[in-house]
Order: C-alpha cells, then sequence, then structure tokens
C-alpha cells in the first residue's frame, strides 16, 4: 500500500471537500470535516480496503494522516 | 465451536409492544457540542424513536396478550416464558416471574431471564428452542426488549421496544440452525461500570465525567463507539459466512436478512461485505432506532406482516453487540401469525 492511496481514500471517506489541505503531514483532528462520525469512516474504510480492523484506541493516539497509514501498514 | 441446531421446533408468531410517543431526532436538542441532527440522522438512519414511562415488561405484557389471542393458544399450554434485556423491572428478582404472572400464566410454567443485549433474540431463540426440541417444553414465548436503559441523556440512537416470539413443538418442520461467539475482551466497550456486585454503588458512582463530549455517571451505560463498530462490521459478515459454511448452504438463498439495528452506517457496511441484495434487508430504525434484543423481531413486524405469511420464507439473522456478543441463526417460517403492532399509552 502506498501513502499517496491512502490519503486518496481517507479524503473520500471522509467527505474533504478541498483535498488539497490533506498531506502526510495534516493533523486530521483539525480538519474542519472531522468529526465522531468521520472517525467511524475511516474504520470503515480500513476494514473495506485494506482489511484492517482499526480500533477507537489507534484513532486516538493518532496525530497526523501519516500515523493512521502506519497503523494500518503495521497491522496488514 | 458454537454451532447449534434445534429439531422440531416451530416459530408460531410474533408481536411487538411499543410506546405510542413519538420522538422525532430533528427536533430534540443539542447534545453535545458536535451534535448536528441532520448529519447524526443521516449517518445513524435514526429518524424516529419510541420513549414513554413503560419497562420492557410494560410493552411485552400487551404484546404478548395480543398473540396469544390472534394465535387462539389456551395460556394454560404454556410452558415456559423467556425474559431476554438488561434493563427488567429490578436488579432482583427475574423479570421473567412477574411477567408469568401478569400474564396468567400457569405456575407450573418455567420462567427465565437472559442478560444480553443486541445478541439476546437469537440467544433466546436457541435458548428456548433447545428446551422445546429435547426437553418437552411444548409452547413457549420468547420475550426480548429494551426500554428506560440507564443513560445520561435521552440518547438518540436508541428507542423502546418489547418483541414476542411464539415457539412450539412441531415434527417435521425445518431445522432452526444457528452460530454463536463471544468476546469478553472487550467487556467494557458497552459498560454501566458501577451498581452491579463489582463495583457497588457508593457517591462516587454519581461523580460526571465527560466522555467523547457527552456527560455521563457511573451508573449510566456508556459505549466506545469506535471499538463496536470496527466490532460490528467485521464480525457480522464473518458469522453469517461461518454459519453458512459450517451447515453447507448458500447464504444467498436466504429470502430476507435480519440484522440487528444497530445504525444505518454499520449495517449498510455488513451488507455491503456480504454483497447482499438490498431488497431483501428490512430496516426499522428509521421509525424505531436501535431497539437491542428487540430490533431482529421488531423488523420482522413492523415491515414484513402481510407479505410473507402465506409461503415459507427463509430468513438468516444476525445480532452482535455488547458482551462482547454475537449470534447468527437460519430458519423458515411457514403460516406464521404476526400481530399488529401494540401501540401503549
Amino acid at each position: 500500500m502506498e501513502i499517496k492511496d491512502f490519503i486518496e481514500k481517507f479524503v473520500e471517506a471522509v467527505e474533504i471537500e478541498d483535498a488539497a489541505t490533506c498531506t502526510v503531514e495534516t493533523k486530521f483532528r483539525d480538519l474542519e470535516e472531522w468529526n465522531s462520525l468521520a472517525a467511524l469512516s475511516v474504520i470503515a474504510m480500513a476494514d473495506e480496503e485494506y482489511d484492517v480492523t482499526l480500533k477507537g484506541d489507534d484513532i486516538r493516539n493518532a496525530v497526523t494522516i501519516e500515523d493512521l497509514y502506519n497503523t494500518v501498514k503495521s497491522k496488514q | 465451536m458454537a454451532f447449534l441446531t434445534c429439531r422440531n421446533v416451530r416459530i408460531a408468531g410474533l408481536s411487538a409492544g411499543v410506546p405510542a410517543n413519538v420522538v422525532s431526532n430533528l427536533s430534540i436538542g443539542e447534545l453535545s457540542k458536535d451534535y448536528d441532527a441532520a448529519a447524526f440522522v443521516e449517518m445513524t438512519g435514526v429518524k424516529e424513536r419510541r420513549i414513554g414511562n413503560f419497562t420492557v415488561s410494560d410493552l411485552c405484557v400487551p404484546a404478548a396478550e395480543r398473540l396469544i389471542s390472534d394465535l387462539k393458544w389456551d395460556k394454560t399450554e404454556i410452558d415456559a416464558v423467556f425474559f431476554v434485556s438488561q434493563h427488567g423491572d429490578y436488579i432482583v428478582p427475574a423479570t421473567s416471574c412477574i411477567i408469568q404472572d401478569k400474564l396468567g400464566l400457569s405456575s407450573n410454567c418455567y420462567a427465565m431471564d437472559i442478560s444480553l443485549g443486541c445478541s439476546g433474540f437469537v440467544y433466546g431463540l436457541s435458548v428456548a428452542g433447545s428446551l422445546i426440541s429435547n426437553c418437552g417444553i411444548r409452547k413457549a414465548l420468547l420475550m426480548c426488549g429494551d426500554a428506560k436503559r440507564r443513560v445520561a441523556v435521552d440518547d438518540p440512537l436508541f428507542g423502546y421496544a418489547g418483541t414476542i416470539t411464539a415457539l412450539e413443538y412441531k415434527e417435521g418442520v425445518e431445522d432452526i440452525r444457528f452460530h454463536f461467539g463471544t468476546d469478553g475482551s472487550g467487556y467494557d466497550a458497552i459498560i454501566i461500570p458501577d451498581g452491579g456486585a463489582r463495583n457497588q454503588i457508593t457517591l462516587d458512582s454519581f461523580k460526571e465525567e465527560i466522555i467523547e463530549g457527552r456527560l455521563y455517571n457511573r451508573l449510566q451505560s456508556r459505549m466506545k463507539g469506535m471499538d463496536v463498530f470496527a466490532f460490528g462490521i467485521s464480525t457480522a459478515p464473518k458469522s453469517v459466512k461461518c454459519l453458512a459454511e459450517h451447515f453447507g448452504f448458500d447464504y444467498q438463498e436466504a429470502d430476507y436478512f435480519v440484522f440487528h439495528q444497530a445504525n444505518m452506517k454499520m449495517n449498510n457496511m455488513i451488507v455491503k461485505k456480504l454483497k447482499l441484495n438490498e431488497k431483501k434487508i428490512p430496516s426499522c430504525m428509521y421509525n424505531f432506532g436501535n431497539t437491542s434484543s428487540a430490533s431482529i423481531p421488531l423488523t420482522i413486524v413492523t415491515q414484513l406482516r402481510g407479505k410473507i405469511e402465506d409461503c415459507p420464507t427463509k430468513f438468516i439473522c444476525c445480532g452482535f453487540g455488547v458482551g462482547l456478543s454475537w449470534g447468527t441463526v437460519a430458519f423458515e417460517t411457514d403460516n406464521i401469525v404476526i400481530s399488529e403492532l401494540v401501540e401503549c399509552k
């Protein structure tokens, strides 16, 4: 899996209007679209696209989109 | 592996009781700082719920009266009553005993409570079904429901309902087949921390704390939403596949798939992962919310009444949630009696 694809899927799952605002370093909690429902969308995306079950703590312990990517990768 | 078969057990009828009072999630106040009513309804699929000053047994008793009357059963023939809920009338005694008296059932009646939530209908069916199949019970009522939950605020996801499933011994009917599972490592994913024997009530039990933007004290049910979501979307599809594989049938042949009505986002993921035809997926969460162990029978009563009584109908039903606990059942109904929804005032 590549981080570029992961970011694309993240943008799609969270329904971010301006995809350019999302990079490796983006702190996803600062995104306007981020809320508790967006977190579920990311869990669903990881399950569907990568067959990885993310737990609540995985989301809570991540700060950037890259952190999420690394967590998904480590669970594959 | 928990695969079960109940032979010679027929599902004779279904009924459900709900409060007549309808609450819309679009017109309730702000629950937390990031609560957006329209977004909540779109994501969860829960627009309305039934709530009121009723316990589960208050909803079950009139629903049972209606079903017994529609089935033309004689109350003296009912050998057993099972009550599945995590919100019984009292901590002690068992609510099923109170129901035996309220319904005027025989004092020779077998009565027991089963403490399970979203998986409870499937578990209850296996317990009642096994006693009918093997142990001499001829007719039984399985009651599943949720109401007056111990929660901080009126949670927009959950509604009240009490459901009745009437079961009887009948030779030659299709087997009822089950798969069950449990993961107690997730015991705190949905939990009321205090008030049981582990943490008895103290003054500290009433202290409020903020969890994911909402206030809770330790006598109120809290949920790790993300963990429950991840659990549901991975476990439910696996359980359906496991059941079909073990018993050697194609799950796509079922006429209807009735899933626990958790929330729409979760249920849509489960349906998608199993590649099911959406026409086979009845749902009642839009009007009734998540009703815990009542959700599967409530969906059948409210969505399939008048559609399935005349012809043999194959069901696959899957319940999953608090415990963590899950179960999937495959059964066939034929000439089932479904009572009109009982609205309690």
